[in-house]
């Protein structure tokens, strides 16, 4: 397809409009009746290494040195590599390796690349070669041998003429990817329900508050005003399994206000215990961990997308892109003095999803 | 590539006495290799430096290749618990993935492991990076004309296809921070009605986050799409040596030939040498500047705070518009939620990369243009287009800097909530501004470029007239500069006429109406009788 056409340098008309040479419309386009010319290529213009040896000689000093350097620049980070080992433990050795190393490669790449392009912008032949453009489309002779050929196939396998023939092969090809789509569904348990197991926790009656990541329970006593914790359900740490999972579900925000500051709905009276409140910390737009808590104005912030929360009025969302308020975890006391759940969370926490009602 | 007779005899008939030529004829006569350097190996390559961009997307992409062969050997995409024994000491006896746990070893006990890390993440940004200019790039030069536009899509598609490999490879090292961009993934997909909660479920294996993404993110990050990738990308080079570039207009430049270096030896020792350039400012990078320090993040756990954080530039545009959303969207309906929250932001970003990724179909539509284009336009010759780019990208920009709400709002001491609705102010009415300021501006280049052809340009001399008036004088540019200024491809707004029934669709009425709003405001190129004109006018 690449025909090489150095030679031709006489020009035919010019073509500004851009018409191609197989006559295709032109659409809305103003074809120019009497466009200005293309005036041809202007004179070759030499290079200073075409006219000056000693720039010429300059250049290419440049360039083999750059490519003697950047073997410099390669055998120096193979020294690297042994001069400046990683010592354990001392986290500065992992930067000097980081860095020698680095460096030394950067030298070699960098030099083979300047001396490449030095040559070839200086010292290589710098005369334009043009090569003639046809239609991307094939000849009219190419185009009714390929229709020919289709029309040979079909003849000869009858595949327009054996209409079952053809009609069941579709129906087979669109029905054997099929059972690859179910055995997706493997991906996933196989007995459990996601939009079951979206709403239970591990939070129960009685499960004490624990902190994270420790685990230690915590005391009501504890809790200073102003203050908040990062709690898990007590007992967390000790799963085997789905640990993590669990985390995510049941992580909370413990924080104690003055109980004049709080407007509790009557319904959810009970809920506190003097001041200390309990609310999910998975975010309800798309579960990131709200935790950032600003004590003066009881505001909670998501740091991901902004959504704020007000803890003063059960965590209702006073700006950003979440709707629900976060779900909050009725809290106790027990005999002991230590915080408890007095059951899970009465809705699914976190991001909301299409069987949340 | 097509005709394969004739080159054994070629061959045959050259002194065949030195190792080179007896190397060349063995392999020659057992791949016909002499026809490949026949025709490709002095093939024209027109220059200019907005053509690299292409190059340093695909040369980015080589380097991580090799940068991550070598991430894989160490590599261990299990999100198996385990405690962390390796050299970095605040980390020591923490529980942690087998993923997170091995790419602390690849940084902290493999020597060069952190610089084969380091250059792997800095290519991935160049690499998103440079496609995004690549693209702009054929956009504002209408590169994307006939015969272009089924090449326009496959790069769109890689676009899309470079951002799922970020995505899914800033995922893998099972970090603090990963897992946050995985949370915040479970969430947008729970928020899709009816299939969001079983896809999250069958993605993760089970609930959120699960023992399974890491390994099946490692699936499609180091087999599935990087071989869709390459097929893609030689696909698109393939169509290239088709086509044959495109090139700037300039003197003795038409629109049937190709004008530049051939093949061998300039644009070899060029494209080569670049790539070593690329190669070595990403290594630069990687060895001065540090790059996801997992290590200061610690594990992914699901309850840490995690401030300031930001996602990877690519993401930050959907990340913006996460957070542009006004409180409130979303409502329960026949027992089911539905949520706008998450949902405008993705099927406005889907719309978005849709009308992106047909572009070229509407623009041919509206022309109703069918020659090939393989001069490129000056993005001012194409007022219209470039406006829509400007739009576009104000569009973009608008939901990136979104991402980013919370530093500038740290940053800059102002409100969160001003930073939000100053973002969700400029995101949409943003466009249009850019839109109308971008039309004007081409028109009034266009009609400085009318000017200096018909007028010259200002040559800064002073002469007074002997009746005392001043003028300054105008020098006529040379032929050569002119023709750049005088020949580009200008349309008119379509007339609708009746059809054989005598009707006028309600298609043909849409686009003669996208028409006008196209071409309605043009500025004619220069013709020669103009110019004779203008010539007789200045004696």
């Amino acid at each position: 397809m690449a025909k090489d056409d150095n030679s031709g340098k006489d020009l035919a008309a010019a073509d500004s409009s851009g018409v191609g040479h197989e006559g295709a419309p032109a659409g809305t386009a103003v074809v120019v009746r009497d466009a200005v010319a293309n005036p041809g290529f202007p004179p070759h213009r030499p290079r200073v290494t075409d006219l000056d040896p000693s720039a010429e000689r300059r250049a290419e000093r440049t360039v083999y040195t750059l490519f003697y350097l950047s073997i410099v620049g390669s055998v120096f980070a193979i020294a690297a590599y042994m001069a400046f080992p990683i010592v354990p433990e001392d986290p500065g050795s992992v930067r000097t390796n980081n860095l020698f190393i680095g460096l030394g490669l950067t030298l070699a790449l960098m030099a083979i690349g300047i001396g490449a392009v030095h040559w070839g912008k200086a010292l290589m032949f710098d005369h334009e070669g043009i090569d003639e453009r046809h239609p991307v489309r094939g000849s009219e002779e190419t185009r009714s041998r390929a229709v020919e050929i289709f029309q040979e196939a079909g003849e000869e396998s009858g595949i327009g003429r054996r209409t079952l023939i053809r009609n069941s092969l579709i129906g087979a090809l669109i029905a054997f990817p099929l059972p690859a789509v179910v055995l997706f569904r493997g991906l996933g348990p196989q007995d459990d329900n996601p939009a079951a197991l979206l709403s239970h926790t591990m939070w129960k009656k009685g499960t004490r508050l624990a902190l994270d990541p420790t685990g230690t329970p915590i005391k009501a006593s504890d809790i200073t005003l102003g203050s908040a914790f990062h709690v898990i359900p007590e007992g967390l740490q000790d799963l085997e399994h789905g640990k993590l999972e669990e985390k995510g579900k049941a992580a909370v925000l413990l924080m104690r206000l003055k109980p004049e500051d709080l407007n509790e709905l009557p319904e959810r009276k009970g809920w506190s215990y003097d001041g200390i409140v309990a609310y999910s910390k998975i975010c309800t737009h798309v579960g990131c961990p709200v935790a950032l808590y600003e004590q003066q104005t009881h505001h909670l912030l998501c740091p991901c997308h902004q959504s704020q929360f007000d803890v003063s009025n059960h965590c209702e969302v006073i700006f950003g892109p979440a709707k629900r308020p976060l779900p909050q975890l009725p809290i106790a006391v027990d005999s002991e003095g230590y915080l408890i759940a007095q059951s899970d969370f009465t809705e699914p926490v976190g991001p909301s999803f299409w069987e949340r009602h | 590539m097509s005709t394969t007779t004739t080159t054994t005899e070629l061959v045959e008939t050259k002194k065949s006495d030195g190792l080179t030529a007896v190397a060349a004829n063995y392999i020659d006569e057992r791949t016909s290799i002499s026809t490949a350097v026949k025709e490709l190996g002095r093939k024209i390559f027109p220059d200019h430096w907005s053509f690299l961009l292409g190059e340093v997307a695909l040369y980015s992409f080589v380097i991580i290749l090799l940068s991550g062969s070598f991430l894989t050997f160490f590599f261990s995409a299990s999100m198996a618990p385990v405690q962390y024994d390796g050299s970095y000491v605040p980390l020591k006896g923490v529980e942690m993935s087998a993923a997170m746990s091995s790419s602390l070893d690849i940084s902290f006990d493999i020597r060069g492991g952190l610089l084969m890390r380091q250059v792997h993440h800095w290519a991935a940004l160049l690499f998103v990076a440079a496609i995004g200019l690549h693209m702009l790039r054929i956009y504002f030069t209408g590169a994307f004309r006939k015969p272009r536009e089924l090449n326009w899509v496959i790069g769109f598609i890689l676009f899309i296809l470079a951002m799922a490999e970020g995505f899914t490879g800033y995922s893998l090292p099972d970090d603090l921070l990963s897992g946050n961009g995985l949370r915040i993934i479970d969430g947008m997909v729970k928020g899709i009605p009816l299939v969001g909660t079983w896809i999250s479920y069958l993605l993760f294996g089970g609930e959120f986050p699960g023992e399974a993404i890491v390994g099946r993110l490692y699936s499609l990050h180091i087999l599935l799409l990087p071989a869709i990738i390459v097929a893609l990308i030689a696909m698109h080079l393939l169509f290239v040596v088709v086509h044959k570039h495109t090139q700037y207009p300039g003197a003795g430049r038409t629109n049937q030939n190709v004008v530049g270096y051939p093949v061998l030896p300039v644009y070899a020792a060029k494209a080569g040498g670049f790539f070593f350039i690329v190669f070595g400012v990403v290594m630069l990078m990687a060895s001065l500047f540090t790059i996801n320090p997992i290590w200061n993040y610690g594990p992914y756990d699901p309850s840490p705070v995690s401030a300031g954080t930001q996602p990877d530039w690519y993401i930050g545009f959907a990340d913006g518009a996460l957070r542009l959303i006004p409180p409130g969207l979303e409502f329960v309906w026949l027992d089911h939620t539905f949520s706008f929250n998450i949902l405008i932001p993705l099927v406005s970003l889907g719309l978005f990369i849709l009308v992106v990724l047909i572009y070229p179909f509407i623009e041919a539509w509206v022309t109703g243009d069918k020659r090939e284009h393989h001069i490129l336009d000056r993005p001012r010759n194409a007022p219209t287009r470039t406006a829509i780019g400007a739009a576009g990208v104000t569009f973009y920009a608008a939901l990136w800097a979104t991402a980013s709400s919370d530093i500038i709002a740290t940053h800059f001491s102002v409100t969160m909530e001003g930073v939000i609705h100053t973002m969700q102010f400029l995101t949409i009415v943003g466009p249009f501004i850019a839109f109308f300021v971008a039309k004007r501006v081409c028109l009034a280049l266009q009609k400085k470029d009318r000017e200096i052809v018909l007028h010259g340009y200002e040559s800064g001399r002073i002469v007074r007239l002997p009746g005392g008036e001043y003028i300054e004088v105008h020098q006529p540019i040379d032929e050569y500069e002119r023709w750049k200024l005088v020949s580009y491809s200008d349309y008119k707004p379509l007339m609708i006429r009746p059809n054989a029934q005598g009707k006028i669709t309600t298609g043909q009425k849409l686009r003669a109406g996208m028409s006008r709003w196209f071409f309605e405001d043009r500025i004619e190129p220069v013709g020669s009788a103009e110019l004779e004109q203008s010539h007789g006018d200045h004696h």
